[in-house]
């Protein structure tokens, strides 16, 4: 091992440490370490390509050397949070196929990493998984791996910040209001590296904003009026925009806000943070 | 594709003014509970302690129920065991017939409510007379709880105060004021406890070490309930038996704080005895099930419970659809658990109230995986045959979808024809998501159609 280099905590791969500057560790991480596969989820590829492209823009903006695997369709969520988990079996093996080559597996939604990291073990019973520890949600991987201390993109913006449950609750993007631990938030760490924004939290701040997949379309009036709630204290905040790390919670809201009529609007968080690039 | 609890979640949802009170109303509730939790640097320790003692207890419950039988006798109680809700009810009509008890006084207990003691009491000519405010209320109104611990914060202060009138306990006709009320209900109660022949209470906490059992009260009515009568009943689920003092301990400075916000309940009662030498003290350990669900590897933890209601409080759906949106009796995550474990042809119809946004197992003080046990239920449904047929067909087409490339591509390459598609069509009926949301834009292309000119700019 390099003087300057040191074991990812999570994968064991070699990282190169923070005693060097950033430029320097970027190249090194980059291009001669680190391969990242960028997993686009189906609703992101079908609804949000502009999240896609937001991704791919600022992966690469930091140097990093990105493959966007061809043939990706679902990681299998959807139809194992509605109670057909069999359903996602061959979908993750074939996401284990795809993906396996590389260090790090990374997508712009936290509720498509969370499942394939705290279930795919499970699915593949029997068979290989070495995904589950390499997929990691974008926002942790630029916090936790990357680190950028350089200015990202320029927002001139106010901005309410949308803390989606399995962010908060499944891969710790920020402490639970509910527990006792110190206060933190990455998605706020990342926005601050972009000039002229202001970002701001609801009231609540991390409530669910009753999305939940098959949760809005079996339980219709619960999951809108979630909704219309989480929108209303967006909208209190003052804020123009409502981003947040998952494109899920911002489909349902934006949904809902349209059909009340409330002018708010929505970006992914990297749209924010490759904004201008 | 709806289910027993979206439909009645539909319809408690119809009066805005009223859903945003009750949605306001447990907020509260959890606000008060984070204030204390947020009070105690070591809080984060405790539930990982109460979780442990808990598991190792569960786990070990043949020893601590011995233990705990042995020394409630050594003590002079009487320790009655009972299979099921049945022999439950039994046992108890059996000690107040042999005392000819006409009049049953009785604190709080979710148990007895499982077993549905107090209709099987009356129809045998006996009086219950519930003494929790909250309880009194709603055995008033004719009602169930919808909260285990504020089983009758669903009404206003208006409605019960036109109970009390309607029932002759308040004699102010129009006085609403809840400190009026209470004191009415107060003089009436007292009433009810001074001719009573027997007390029940339930129980908190049974400890192995020493035989007691710990009620927690706000109201003193456990100990009215036992200091006046001569004849103490106490039924306890076979999960509440903890070690010792020090066990009790850790989870005495968790109840109260997740329960209701406060510290500590207002009274902490400890009985071991009966109050007088002629007096009689009967402890019913109820299985229920219980025994069980000790073996079931997916749901054993659910018996960690101390049934503080917290998981009510902060789960966003309980608080929209209110109690009586679930079918069990105990509502809200763990409600739809236990529904679960007690009969999966009756409850399937509440699983679906969870959006897995797991807020409820992060404030859980026993640190029991409710959310994600919703998600075991739900794999389960088919085995049970209850299992939603359009949304397997959904689930069905989606994962042909995804398992076939090229069907996935023709389908998202086209799905902006959509949007061309008149407002009226896509927002009928059939489609559910209409229900609540405008439909969003589809893009002309989607990203995997997209990426290879982002790389081809790059390039370039």
């Amino acid at each position: 091992m390099l003087p300057f280099q040191k074991k990812c905590s999570r994968c064991h791969i070699l990282v190169v440490g923070n005693n060097i500057p950033s430029v320097l560790r970027m190249f090194v991480n980059g291009l001669l370490l680190m391969r990242v596969g960028l997993l686009i989820p189906c609703y992101v590829d079908a609804v949000f390509p502009e999240v896609g492209v937001a991704s791919w823009k600022l992966l690469r903006h930091l140097g990093l050397d990105v493959t966007y695997p061809e043939g990706q369709t679902c990681c299998g969520q959807p139809m194992a949070n509605a109670g057909f988990e069999r359903q996602a079996v061959p979908l993750a093996r074939k996401f284990e196929e795809r993906f396996k080559e590389f260090d790090y597996i990374v997508a712009p939604s936290v509720s498509c990493t969370a499942f394939v990291r705290l279930n795919y073990e499970r699915l593949l019973e029997g068979h290989e998984c070495t995904t589950a520890a390499k997929a990691m949600d974008i926002v942790e991987f630029l916090h936790d791996v990357v680190k950028p201390q350089a200015p990202l993109g320029r927002f001139p913006h106010k901005v309410s910040l949308h803390n989606s449950c399995h962010g908060v609750r499944e891969l710790g993007l920020s402490s639970p209001s509910e527990q006792n631990i110190p206060s933190f938030n990455k998605i706020k760490d990342l926005l601050a590296l972009v000039e002229d924004i202001e970002v701001v939290e609801p009231e609540r701040p991390d409530e669910c904003c009753g999305f939940g997949g098959m949760f809005s379309v079996e339980e219709t009036a619960v999951s809108a009026q979630m909704g219309l709630d989480k929108v209303q204290r967006h909208i209190a905040t003052g804020a123009e925009y409502v981003t947040g790390p998952d494109s899920s919670c911002l489909m349902h809201m934006a949904g809902v806000a349209r059909k009340q009529g409330l002018g708010i609007r929505f970006k992914h968080v990297v749209e924010i943070l490759a904004a201008g690039l | 594709m709806s289910t027993s609890h979206s439909k009645k979640a539909k319809a408690f949802l119809k009066d805005r003014e009223y859903t945003q009170w009750h949605d306001a109303t447990f907020w509260g509730a959890r606000t008060k509970r984070d204030n204390m939790a947020f009070g105690l640097e070591e809080w984060e320790q405790l539930r990982e302690k109460a979780s442990a003692i808990k598991r190792h207890t569960v786990s070990h419950l043949d020893q601590y129920l011995e233990q705990f039988s042995d020394n409630a006798a050594k003590n002079g109680a009487t320790v009655h065991w009972a299979a099921d809700a049945e022999e439950f009810n039994q046992i108890v009509f059996g000690i107040l017939k042999g005392h000819d008890v006409k009049k049953l006084v009785k604190s709080k207990s979710m148990l007895t409510e499982e077993c549905g003691m107090n209709p099987y009491l009356e129809a045998r000519g006996i009086e219950v007379v519930e003494t929790d405010l909250g309880e009194r209320i709603i055995q008033l109104k004719g009602q169930k709880p919808s909260h285990i611990v504020m089983p009758a914060t669903h009404l206003s202060h208006d409605e019960v105060g036109e109970l009390f009138e309607q029932k002759g306990i308040s004699d102010e006709p129009g006085n609403h004021d809840p400190t009026f009320l209470t004191y009415r209900a107060r003089l009436s109660l007292r009433n009810e406890f001074l001719t009573a022949e027997a007390g029940m209470t339930g129980g908190n906490f049974g400890i192995a070490a020493t035989g007691d059992i710990v009620v927690c009260t706000n109201e003193g009515n456990a100990d009215m309930s036992t200091s006046c009568p001569k004849l103490h009943i106490a039924a306890i689920g076979l999960e509440k038996i903890i070690p010792d003092y020090d066990c009790l301990a850790v989870f005495h400075r968790m109840l109260a704080r997740s329960g209701t916000g406060q510290p500590t309940t207002t009274y902490t009662s400890h009985f071991r005895k009966a109050r007088c030498s002629d007096g009689e003290f009967h402890i019913v350990l109820v299985d229920n099930g219980r025994s069980d669900w000790v073996a079931d590897p997916d749901h054993w933890e659910v018996l960690k419970c101390i049934r503080c209601g917290e998981c009510m409080n902060t789960c966003p759906v309980y608080r929209r659809s209110g109690g009586y949106s679930y079918s069990y009796f105990i509502p809200g995550p763990i409600g739809i658990n236990l529904g679960m474990l007690r009969d999966p042809s009756q409850h399937s119809g509440n699983v679906s109230a969870c959006t897995l946004c797991n807020s409820c197992q992060c404030v859980c003080p026993v640190k029991i995986d409710l959310g994600d046990q919703v998600y075991k239920w739900r794999q389960k449904l088919q085995e049970f045959g209850t299992a939603s047929k359009s949304k397997k067909m959904m689930c069905d087409a989606m994962s042909s979808a995804f398992g076939i490339p090229a069907l996935y591509d023709a389908a998202t390459r086209s799905a902006h024809l959509l949007n061309k598609m008149p407002h009226g069509l896509v927002h009928c009926g059939l489609n559910p998501w209409a229900e609540g949301h405008e439909m969003m834009a589809f893009p002309k292309k989607p990203f995997h159609k997209i990426f290879g000119e982002l790389e081809k700019e790059e390039k370039s």
